[in-house]
């Protein structure tokens, strides 16, 4: 059957069960917008700017465990896509852009609105495609959507030239794809899994650290077994949180930068260290020389290429985290450490002695506002973080349950990222509850996405931590660079105000007393609900690994103090 | 840090050998890789194969163990490349070719042309004042060859980097189509 490429482009994406698409028009994919009015059961979402429609298919794919996609015009559009494809490429989301391009004709001419896309998003994609003949087309967008979910996923770019998009020609979508040079390695290397089983069979202080990649693999359930099997804790990176409930009593939550202490603590004195679906990040190794020192380390992790790139483990198994923790459930006897886990146990009531919410503490300050949310929300919303002091609070204080319960930019560390990747989560989960957790600065950078989630009648609910600076960069500023807080201060606007523009209600938290009535106030508000936190302004996020240090050698939350005005933290 | 480690990080150069499909861009795509990864590359060739559509190239790169291995599996994760095999310590045939354009007068043109003998090199070029000598090599036999014709003005000089290929059948597992392993 004749169609034009443009046709081509949403057949192809109805047959891989596409159903939202964030995007913005513009000269040079006219005609797919065109042919759009053909296809209604694929619902389009408008955007406001083009970097929003990138983190909206990233949401959407963290949710929907589907492909997420984005559609945008060429030039400015296409390079307003990078920071989302970076985003989603660093923490390996399945997504495929298509960007208008001008005619075949002009390429390479500096047309109007022409980049060079393909090579500027090259380095930020799992693989990108420039097409030139309709007749590629529907090959292109088949292999696009196969490489996106297969292996360890990402975006790839399609980049469609306009004269493409308007060109005729028989349709016919492959049913399989053969790429020569990509075929995902699977099955296990079972040498390694035999001296992986010795070594936790070994291990007298064995440590496992989670990563999204047990998320991605649906793994959680064979996580949590091999885990209770062998009684070995579980730390979680800012991905992996989720990966078990916090709750569950051998997750120790997150270590790294801002991990917990007695999660930092048992990677420095763990014997063995199991790496799942995790790259060792240097948020979560510290000072690499000297991470996990006592340690032997097995790296489950399905892209090789992580293997020894940071840290050369003494024995990998590259595969789907499922099939290796499966595998090695199966084949490892039971084990208990209760020595260990008596040690860790003490280290975490220290911490927990420690902790800034069992201090009398009058202010509203973050901490307080992140532990009320997860009792106002029952620990059941998916909660959508952007980049800073903010972020770690809530990956501390809310005890998340569930896998891709917390979105966030985790490599790329994308402020902005938090209120359209929101609208991605809603469009996927309709009946969830979802709550972006947005700091001044971060919420400034896309907050005109508020005009996208108003037109698409989103009931996402919004709290900012307003503390008047770019606050976690300002704690560096306070911690190593003398309390000169230069370029830091904040001036923001009346969020609420904002907001009301946009008809959307809110409301401000100055007290600590109001939070908990403000939460449910709401949650209670059938639509959309910004809530602005007027925060203590100078808060810094402990514990805290200073950079260049190990992971071990952490600023501790300050002890609890005694003062003559009662029980204050000496921050 | 152990002594077998401390080996394995010492730097020289490897040779690896990575078949591409012959599309446009993808010689850009393993290039940036090498740029955006810091990987200090000595030489890089690429040339038609034995099969229609795949290119051949071949790289050294400075570096240890560990740089050479992150290479090999950064450019498996490119899709279209197809095949990757470091031939470091497989036995192989590594050549290289050098044109070399040397001043000589009537004095000094016999000389050089005995050194070409020597290296079995030819002279493909003959001017009143200068040669152009041609060299197919061993590395390290060109740099000789290269550092006593600098003794005559040296004028212009082009290498074309090394080509390598391993001895008998070792290694010759495929003709590029299909990757042995894959790492996405």
């Amino acid at each position: 059957m004749k169609m034009t490429g443009a046709q081509i482009v949403w057949e192809a994406m109805l047959r891989e069960q596409v159903k939202v698409v964030f995007g913005m028009p513009g000269g040079a994919n006219l005609p797919i917008y065109d042919a759009l009015t053909q296809y209604p059961q694929i619902h389009h979402v408008l955007v406001r700017h083009e970097q929003g429609a990138s983190h909206m298919a990233d949401g959407y794919a963290r949710v929907s465990d589907e492909v997420g996609v984005c559609l945008v015009t060429s030039g400015p559009a296409a390079t307003n896509l990078v920071t989302g494809l970076a985003t989603a490429m660093m923490d390996s989301v399945p997504m495929v852009a298509i960007t208008g391009q001008v005619p075949t004709s002009l390429l390479g001419n500096d047309a109007f609105q022409e980049t060079d896309v393909t090579g500027v998003t090259q380095p930020v994609t799992k693989h990108n495609y420039l097409v030139t003949d309709v007749r590629e087309l529907a090959q292109v967008m088949k292999e696009a959507f196969h490489i996106a979910r297969t292996g360890r996923p990402g975006p790839v770019l399609i980049d469609i030239c306009k004269d493409v998009q308007n060109d005729s020609t028989d349709f016919v979508y492959p049913e399989e794809v053969t790429l020569a040079g990509f075929s995902p390695w699977q099955g296990l290397d079972e040498q390694a899994l035999g001296q992986a089983v010795t070594l936790i069979e070994q291990a007298q202080r064995p440590l496992i650290i989670a990563g999204h990649g047990v998320q991605m693999a649906h793994a959680t359930e064979q996580l949590r077994k091999f885990a209770e099997k062998t009684e070995i804790p579980m730390a979680m990176t800012l991905l992996g949180l989720g990966n078990v409930p916090e709750t569950h009593p051998l997750s120790l939550g997150m270590c790294g930068m801002h991990g917990e202490a007695h999660a930092n603590l048992a990677i420095q004195e763990c014997d063995l260290l199991i790496g799942v679906g995790m790259r060792f990040d240097d948020r979560v190794t510290g000072k690499l020389d000297e991470f996990a020192p006592k340690a032997q380390i097995i790296h489950l992790e399905m892209d090789a290429a992580e293997v020894g790139k940071n840290v050369h483990p003494d024995v990998a198994l590259i595969a789907d985290a499922k099939d290796s923790l499966q595998a090695l459930a199966a084949a490892v006897p039971s084990g208990r450490h209760e020595a260990w886990m008596a040690q860790i146990q003490q280290w975490r009531a220290d911490g927990e002695e420690r902790d800034i919410l069992r201090a009398e503490v009058e202010e509203l300050i973050p901490p307080y506002v992140m532990r009320q949310l997860w009792h106002a929300t029952g620990g059941d919303a998916i909660i959508v973080t952007d980049v800073g002091q903010h972020q770690m609070w809530e990956a501390q204080y809310y005890l998340h349950q569930h896998p891709h319960q917390l979105l966030t930019s985790g490599g790329l560390g994308t402020m902005g990222y938090a209120l359209p990747a929101a609208i991605g989560a809603q469009m996927a989960a309709p009946n969830m509850p979802v709550w972006v957790v947005a700091g001044d600065g971060g919420f400034q950078m896309t907050l005109q996405e508020l005009g996208t989630l108003a037109q698409e009648k989103l009931p996402i609910k919004i709290a900012i931590i307003n503390n008047g600076f770019l606050g976690m960069v300002r704690q560096w500023q306070q911690l190593f660079y003398g309390r000169r807080y230069s370029g830091t201060p904040m001036l923001s606007p009346d969020f609420v105000q904002l907001a009301a523009a946009y008809d959307i209600a809110g409301r401000t938290v100055t007290h600590k007393e109001e939070v908990t009535e403000a939460l449910q106030q709401a949650q209670d508000h059938p639509g959309p609900f910004l809530l602005e936190f007027r925060v203590k302004e100078e808060v810094n996020v402990y514990p805290m690994v200073a950079p260049g240090a190990n992971v071990g050698e952490l600023l501790r939350r300050p002890t609890i103090v005694q003062g003559p005005s009662g029980v204050t933290p000496a921050w | 840090m152990s002594t077998q480690s401390t080996a394995n990080t010492l730097a020289r150069q490897h040779t690896v050998v990575a078949w591409l499909e012959d599309k446009p861009g993808v010689l850009n795509r393993v290039v940036g890789l090498f740029r955006r990864r810091n990987f200090n590359i000595e030489s890089l060739t690429v040339g038609p194969s034995e099969t229609p559509g795949i290119s051949r190239l071949t790289f050294v790169v400075d570096g240890d163990d560990h740089m050479v291995d992150q290479a090999v599996k950064q450019l498996y994760k490119l899709v279209n490349v197809t095949k990757v095999e470091n031939i470091t310590h497989k036995p192989a045939i590594k050549r290289e070719m050098a044109l070399v354009r040397v001043k000589v007068d009537s004095s000094t043109r016999s000389e050089v042309m005995q050194l070409v003998d020597i290296y079995r090199a030819r002279i493909v070029d003959v001017s009143m004042d200068s040669v152009v000598v041609q060299a197919v090599g061993r590395q390290e036999q060109i740099d000789s060859l290269l550092e006593l014709l600098s003794n005559y003005p040296l004028l212009e000089m082009v290498r074309t980097g090394v080509v390598a290929m391993t001895r008998g059948l070792v290694g010759r597992n495929g003709n590029g189509k299909h990757k042995r392993r894959a790492a996405l």
